[in-house]
């Protein structure tokens, strides 16, 4: 077996203020070609104390030496559950850097926008067909956002009715955004237990003439699919309440499925999961959200329309939510999601979502039996293991730290919360099986290196820039920012 | 398909492996009535020359500052971007990494975030940043929620001169949250006017916001704004929605603003339609525990080296669920970067220069136009970029008219306001030329002639 996690050159680097100069500059502008000007002296500042003098050399050798610190997906396999880190195609950061669509003010009039407009147009459209909704808006700028958005579109369908319910039910294994989100739109949360997958009887007892909505995850963060999501539907739906689902995990079904015909009333996509756009280490995603017709008059806005051969905001939104962001949404990354769908076209999204269940479950036949499988039903896109089984005193954590020194990233842990000592593993469909047989290859001998070496585990990662960090200490004595005593 | 390496002798040998006979086993639990039985309807997959060609028509219909001569503002603005930003945002170490869970091999990100946190605190004069929200508005929505939740208070007091998107958001996130916003009126030199926040201000109120500058470009008194909130009990929030003019104006942190939100965008950031965007966000020491979003602290590995890690993570979603202090999971991450390698590179003297050529350059624009017969300034407080301009002629047959020369000559005002259905907004930064500026003059001279 290759081990691909190596020790290379890994240059030290300071702080930019630790390495400031009074009198460098690492910028050029032009000369001033009118009057100087000034404001009255009470309102200015003295210089920005601290603040970095660099030359251009300083700036550009420091964060090239930062990057080299970082794993990413171009760096090798990144199986993070739930977080469908799969290839982001390079011609699309080519697109969103064309003059014309990147240099674009969100002021300027609808009529000399049209390119943009249309691009828009199409996009929504394109994921209303993929996700079965009646309309898209691109508004929110993250799956959290769009949550939000969904939540606060349930709510407003709800007083449009004069209705005054209170609660919105969540299942264990949901992402925290879920619960979080349900507050900010001024609900109760009901958590609700699942065995796996959601229950009829399990949904029903909690059923009442208070439940505003019901949040899903399909598939769960499991990674099995809600085989009961259609009776599930219809009965929140015949008690007067709505359906959201979190579309975190939409990867597994394009082409296969569509929330929209399973009943669900609203859904955030996550065009930086299904939609090839990348993370950018924590940002900027796109959390765009489908819903069915009756429930459009709310969505933010104003949104983006075709009338005949003309591109232009919505004018009649009385009953939106309003509007979420300062203004249009994540419009460059729209546009890396835009040229992802046309790359693939639907044969090609179906094809992806196939075989990112493929992928997943060969995984799960290769490491059966080495890790513990609490879960049996057929997996789609990601499959959960538990450290249940590990020997040595080694646990997930461990595991994961030791996959570094293998040079992997590792894969979600410790969540979902139901499963103790969650490995939540999700390849997507833009790996090789060879990428996945060295994973597993790894996987299954670092669990007989936690019988017969368990410091190995216990003492990773070794090869990485630092060696595990002291979280507490961090936690207990806050140190933000760089002072300039130290 | 060039991005998934799978060929049919990958399938079959896997299927077997796995013990099933295609690929339609796999997706047995997906029962047989919510499947999707017909092809997609998309259009088809195109190659690469083919997207860049329809994407390049796309881009052909839009203009942009290489088509036309801008004036826009607003909340976004067109500025200096160093060559070298792009660049090293796109080492995909950085761009196609996700949130930095595993800080081992996040050290990158880690640090730049930190570096990030300490320069936003330098910049806005305040003790703590998180790091990132996703942009201005929905920064100030937050620094919203956070005054609500220390003063446990259900008013909000938003100045009319605050930028109208940024209200419309804060309005958004609070729907139904059974609070009270109140908006108070601007006074005659475009700053919120002191007699009418004085007679809304009461001891219900949790925070009264107020942008720096606002949205008519000028200065707000936010010393006195402060000390007005804080008689109250309330938190003064401060949204910044063009961070070039910190590098001129008094930071918020000296002016007693206790929450400081605002957008990056003007540090680096393409225009791009509206976003992405970034979002900043900096609280007092105090009420660090009650801040939304992730931050990054320094610590040290089992070497004793120096390292960084995410932390305070209690107050998060993912780990408080329904009790967090707000949904937001992951930031603006990558554009938080932009802005770090920014600041990195203009620096100390870098962004006083820059802010000294947009005052001079808007305030040369202010005395050209003001020259011109049917135009008039509208507010006589102390402004930075940009100015709102009253015109005796139709806004619309004005800017429609400068279009026509070529020029975005600005923003009207009258969807937002109503009674300044004459006005118009307009920005002018360091990349306007004089000779746009005279283009502009000469433009809007040519109709009063």
């Amino acid at each position: 077996m290759t081990i691909l996690g190596n020790s290379g050159l890994v240059l030290n680097e300071k702080l930019l203020f630790e390495h400031s100069d009074p009198g460098r500059k690492g910028y050029s502008l032009p000369k001033l070609d009118v009057p100087e000007a000034a404001l009255p002296a009470e309102l200015c500042r003295d210089e920005i104390a601290g603040f970095p003098e660099l030359s251009e050399v300083d700036v550009v050798r420091h964060f090239t030496r930062l990057s080299t610190w970082n794993y990413g997906v171009d760096s090798g396999f990144y199986p993070l559950g739930s977080c469908t880190m799969k290839y982001n195609p390079k011609v699309n950061e080519i697109a969103a850097r064309l003059p014309g669509l990147a240099d674009l003010h969100p002021a300027t009039p609808p009529h000399l926008a049209q390119g943009i407009l249309e691009l828009m147009d199409k996009l929504q459209t394109s994921l209303a067909e993929v996700s079965g909704f009646a309309r898209v808006t691109l508004q929110p700028a993250a799956g959290a956002h769009g949550e939000l958005a969904g939540m606060l579109v349930i709510r407003a369908w709800h007083e449009a009715r004069n209705s005054t319910r209170s609660k919105v039910l969540i299942p264990d294994t949901a992402h925290g955004t879920n619960p979080a989100t349900a507050t900010l739109a001024g609900y109760d949360v009901v958590p609700i237990a699942s065995e796996g997958i959601l229950t009829l009887e399990e949904v029903e007892s909690h059923m009442d003439d208070d439940v505003a909505a019901l949040m899903v995850t399909n598939p769960n963060t499991l990674g099995l699919f809600e085989s009961n999501i259609e009776e599930i539907c219809k009965l929140v739906h015949d008690r007067g309440g709505l359906v959201y689902c979190d579309g975190a995990n939409l990867n597994a079904l394009m082409g296969i499925a569509r929330p929209g015909d399973m009943g669900i009333d609203v859904m955030h996509f996550n065009l930086h999961k299904t939609f090839s756009t990348p993370h950018g280490g924590g940002g900027p995603g796109a959390g765009p959200v489908g819903v069915t017709e009756e429930l459009i008059p709310y969505l933010p806005g104003p949104g983006v329309e075709r009338v005949g051969d003309e591109y232009r905001f919505e004018t009649d939104n009385a009953e939106s939510i309003g509007r979420l962001l300062a203004f249009h949404g994540n419009v460059g990354i729209m546009v890396r999601a835009y040229s992802y769908i046309r790359s693939m076209g639907g044969a090609g999204l179906k094809h992806a979502s196939e075989m990112a269940v493929l992928n997943a479950n060969y995984i799960r036949a290769r490491l059966e039996g080495v890790y513990e499988l609490p879960y049996k039903n057929r997996s789609l896109h990601e499959v959960i293991f538990s450290d249940k089984d590990l020997e040595g005193g080694c646990h997930t954590l461990d595991v994961a730290k030791r996959l570094i020194d293998y040079g992997y990233h590792p894969p979600t842990i410790y969540f979902p919360l139901v499963v103790k000592g969650a490995i939540m593993i999700e390849p997507t469909e833009t790996e090789s099986p060879d990428v996945l047989d060295e994973f597993c290859d790894a996987m299954i001998a670092i669990a007989g290196e936690a019988r017969d070496n368990p410091d190995l585990l216990l003492k990773a990662p070794m090869r990485s820039k630092v060696r595990r960090l002291d979280e507490t200490t961090a936690a207990r004595k806050p140190r933000l920012k760089w002072e300039a005593s130290e | 398909m060039r991005y998934i390496p799978h060929t049919a002798a990958d399938v079959s040998e896997m299927l077997e492996r796995i013990g099933v006979k295609n690929l339609e086993d796999l997706f047995v639990e997906v029962p047989g009535s919510v499947r999707l039985k017909r092809p997609l309807d998309l259009p088809e997959a195109l190659s690469e020359t083919e997207l860049l060609r329809e994407l390049k028509k796309l881009a052909a219909k839009n203009a942009t500052p290489s088509t036309h001569m801008s004036f826009l503002g607003g909340g976004a603005y067109h500025h200096f971007s160093p060559a070298a930003i792009d660049l090293l945002v796109s080492r995909s170490e950085f761009y196609t990494a996700y949130t930095p869970y595993q800080p081992e091999i996040s050290q990158g990100t880690l640090q730049a975030i930190f570096e990030f946190q300490t320069m936003i605190c330098q910049l806005t004069g305040m003790d703590v940043a998180n790091a990132s929200m996703y942009d201005g508005a929905s920064a100030c929505a937050e620094a919203v929620l956070m005054a609500v939740r220390l003063t446990r208070r259900k008013r909000v007091l938003l100045s009319r001169a605050l930028n109208p998107r940024y209200r419309a958001t804060v309005a958004t996130y609070c729907l139904y949250l059974d609070l009270e916003l109140i908006d108070v009126a601007v006074a005659d030199d475009g700053r919120t006017d002191l007699k009418d926040l004085a007679a809304k201000l009461d001891n219900s109120t949790a925070a009264v916001v107020a942008g720096y500058p606002n949205y008519f470009g000028v200065v707000e008194d936010l010393a006195m704004l402060s000390e007005r909130a804080h008689e109250a009990g309330a938190r003064m929030v401060a949204a910044v929605a063009e961070p070039v003019a910190l590098g001129l104006l008094k930071p918020p942190g000296e002016l007693g603003a206790d929450i400081v939100a605002g957008d990056g965008q003007s540090f680096g950031l393409p225009l791009a339609y509206g976003g992405p965007y970034v979002g900043f966000f900096t609280v007092r020491q105090k009420d660090l525990r009650a801040m939304p979003g992730r931050l990054v602290g320094e610590t040290t590995d089992l070497d004793g080296q120096r390292g960084f890690v995410l932390t305070l993570s209690t107050r998060e979603q993912h780990i408080r669920r329904e009790k967090a202090t707000s949904n937001i999971c992951s930031n603006q991450g990558l554009c938080a970067l932009v802005t770090t390698i920014f600041m990195s590179l203009l620096g100390k003297q870098g962004l006083r220069e820059m802010a000294g050529q947009n005052l001079a350059k808007a305030a040369y624009a202010r005395q050209q136009l003001a020259g011109v017969k049917g135009f008039s300034l509208v507010f006589d407080g102390p402004s930075f970029n940009e100015f709102v301009v009253r015109s005796v002629e139709p806004v619309a047959d004005v800017l429609g008219r400068l279009e026509k020369s070529g020029i975005l000559g600005g923003i009207a005002l009258g969807d937002d306001y109503p009674e300044l259905a004459d006005c118009f907004l307009v920005c002018v930064t360091e990349q306007n030329q004089r000779s746009e500026i005279d283009a502009l003059v000469a433009a809007l001279q040519g109709g009063a002639a």
